[in-house]
């Protein structure tokens, strides 16, 4: 698979990043070149495989598995307010402060 | 003047019990070597003074009073920056969350504090567990103490080079490819990545979550062993960690090895390894051998096909989990955005290093439409064959002995211009990630150069007993 620079920049659109066009380049030339290499598995029949997607399914036959009752658990704090606000570059005290989000 | 180089969590924890040091004296012990030694260095990017002295204070308070002390009491490690510590500012060696404070504890951290670990304070490492050498960090790069124009390994080489240079007894590292493993191996200390789910992620910041692991680097097997038994188990916290129960490792280390059967793949020991490393290997299997260990030749025919694997799935993983770094809730924002959209791709630019962001542009190319099926689904199968490998390996042998890794530590920024280059480094370790199954990396000697070669042993799932066991074994012979 050969990527243009019109994937860089869709992808990079998905992916939030602002790359700039030095980036875009060296980005192109690595992403080439790991693709290619990545396209090995190509030799591989997996057709017959099922995906592995989960790493313990093996351990997980186990009664508790990984689903808790679904009771609330009053022994649980949640984060107090400040303390979840705490690292937040702009806030009002109450919320999370953004630059607008739709333009009018 | 406490001499630092002998120390190991086993005689350390004795003498504060005894009375003989205290576990003040050893915490400023470290601070001084610290002081002196890691400017050289760079292991750590964060030193917690307070909470190490406080946390000291509480264990000789214990011993005067004639306390039994708990396992790890007093004992001075230091935190990879990836696992989050309250109140004490945490990086994951990046700049997009470069003074984030987290609010809470990595449940591994608390259980070494709740066993009275000292902790000294937080390790370097490449950004986001993103790489083999420790040179993507945004801080700076970790120099290998045996070997200062060298690299250390990564991305645990900050954990890896504190043990070392004996400024911290033991450390938490992660892996998710070999980070723990090559880590230790370049820098001949013990480093153990434990089976998926035998350690609690909570309070791991996420690279790939179907990959990452915690555990320890430490001086000996022994240590490791200590280490392992006092994070290991169930935590709610962490849905994926499993509900197994958690033997004495210390106890299972002394049993003997002889009748063990060691797998020796001939997959890893092809082309691209070093001619000192694999002498080195190779001697040390005999020497297991000679122990009473049954070596068995085995095949894992699908090894080859392990690093495009991996590089699909951890970045495929990692664009997902690096998506929540948008300057919205904590970390670093881009300045002077007129929107959303506009600061969300500013602050990722600007916040993340080159290699992060390959790796989700990667990542997010493989999960595209149109894409997904010929990438990540693939590599997902191709995962299945791999995992298979080892459990057709396993019904023959108990255990599979390799090299960690095909070279000795490379010199810094040798590897920096081909990405594919530094990610082929990791071609030994890698399987063991992709199949969830534990590996150990300890020293088997020295190139002509005195570089540390590394020898890893790989075990069932669970079954880290065994290749304690076996580990411990050989170290002692």
């Amino acid at each position: 698979m050969n990527v243009s620079e019109k994937d860089v920049s869709y992808v990079a659109d998905l992916a939030k990043l602002d790359l700039t066009s030095e980036e875009r380049s060296r980005m192109l030339r690595d992403l080439n070149s790991i693709l290619a290499y990545i396209d090995r598995l190509d030799e591989l029949d997996t057709s017959e495989i099922s995906p592995m997607a989960q790493i313990l399914s093996a351990v997980e036959e186990q009664e508790s598995g990984s689903m808790r009752d679904d009771v609330r658990e009053g022994l649980r704090q949640s984060l107090p307010h400040d303390e979840a606000m705490a690292n937040a570059p702009v806030t009002d005290g109450t919320f999370f402060k953004v630059p607008k989000v739709i333009e009018r | 003047m406490i001499s630092l180089g002998g120390l190991t969590i086993e005689n350390a924890r004795s003498a504060i019990q005894a009375r003989t040091i205290t576990a003040t004296a050893l915490a400023e012990a470290h601070y001084a070597k610290i002081d002196s030694h890691d400017p050289q260095i760079g292991a750590y990017l964060t030193l917690c003074k307070e909470r190490a002295l406080h946390k000291a204070d509480e264990i000789d308070a214990m011993a005067v009073r004639g306390d039994q002390l708990p396992p790890l009491a007093g004992i001075p490690v230091g935190i990879k920056d990836v696992l989050v510590t309250r109140g004490i500012r945490t990086t994951a060696g990046s700049k997009i969350i470069g003074n984030f404070v987290p609010p809470y504890d990595a449940t591994a951290v608390a259980r070494l504090e709740a066993a009275g670990a000292v902790i000294l304070g937080k390790l370097n490492c490449d950004e986001f567990a993103m790489g083999s050498s420790n040179e993507n960090s945004a801080f700076r790069p970790v120099h290998n103490p045996r070997d200062l124009s060298r690299v250390p390994g990564g991305s645990s080489g900050g954990s890896a080079a504190a043990v070392a240079a004996d400024m911290a007894v033991a450390a938490l590292g992660s892996d998710t490819g070999g980070s723990i493993r090559q880590p230790a191996s370049f820098c001949g200390v013990v480093g153990l990545m434990p089976t998926y789910g035998r350690v609690s992620r909570y309070g791991l910041i996420a690279f790939a979550s179907s990959l990452d692991h915690v555990g320890p680097i430490a001086k000996t097997v022994k240590d490791a062993a200590l280490v392992l038994r006092t994070i290991a188990g169930r935590d709610p916290m962490d849905s994926t960690s499993a509900d197994v129960p958690v033997p004495d490792y210390v106890a299972e280390l002394e049993k003997p090895v002889r009748g063990v059967r060691l797998g020796v793949a001939k997959e890893y020991f092809g082309e691209g390894l070093n001619e000192e490393v694999r002498t080195a290997v190779e001697c040390a299997i005999q020497k297991l051998a000679k122990l009473g260990c049954e070596v068995v030749p085995v095949s894992l025919p699908h090894t080859e096909y392990a690093i495009p694997t991996y590089y699909i799935l951890a970045t495929a993983e990692a664009s997902s989990n690096l998506a929540r770094f948008d300057g919205v809730r904590y970390g670093y924002r881009a300045s002077n955005a007129g929107n959303v959209p506009e600061m969300y791709r500013r602050t990722r630019d600007e916040g993340f290093g080159a290699e992060v962001k390959r790796r989700i542009m990667l990542g997010t190319y493989a999960l595209s439409a149109g894409y997904y099926e010929a990438y990540y689904l693939k590599a997902q199968k191709v995962r299945s064959l791999l995992a298979r490998d080892f459990e057709t390996a396993f019904q023959q042998v108990d255990a599979i002995v390799t090299p960690t890794s095909p070279t000795t530590a490379f010199k810094l920024g040798e590897k920096l211009d081909d990405p594919l280059s530094m990610y082929l480094a990791d071609v030994y370790t890698v399987t063991a990630d992709l199949a969830g199954i534990p590996g150990i990396s300890v020293p088997c000697g020295e190139s002509k150069n005195k570089l540390p070669i590394g020898l890893q042993i790989l075990g069932r799932h669970f079954d880290e007993a065994t290749v304690l066991r076996i580990a411990h074994a050989y170290e002692r012979a």
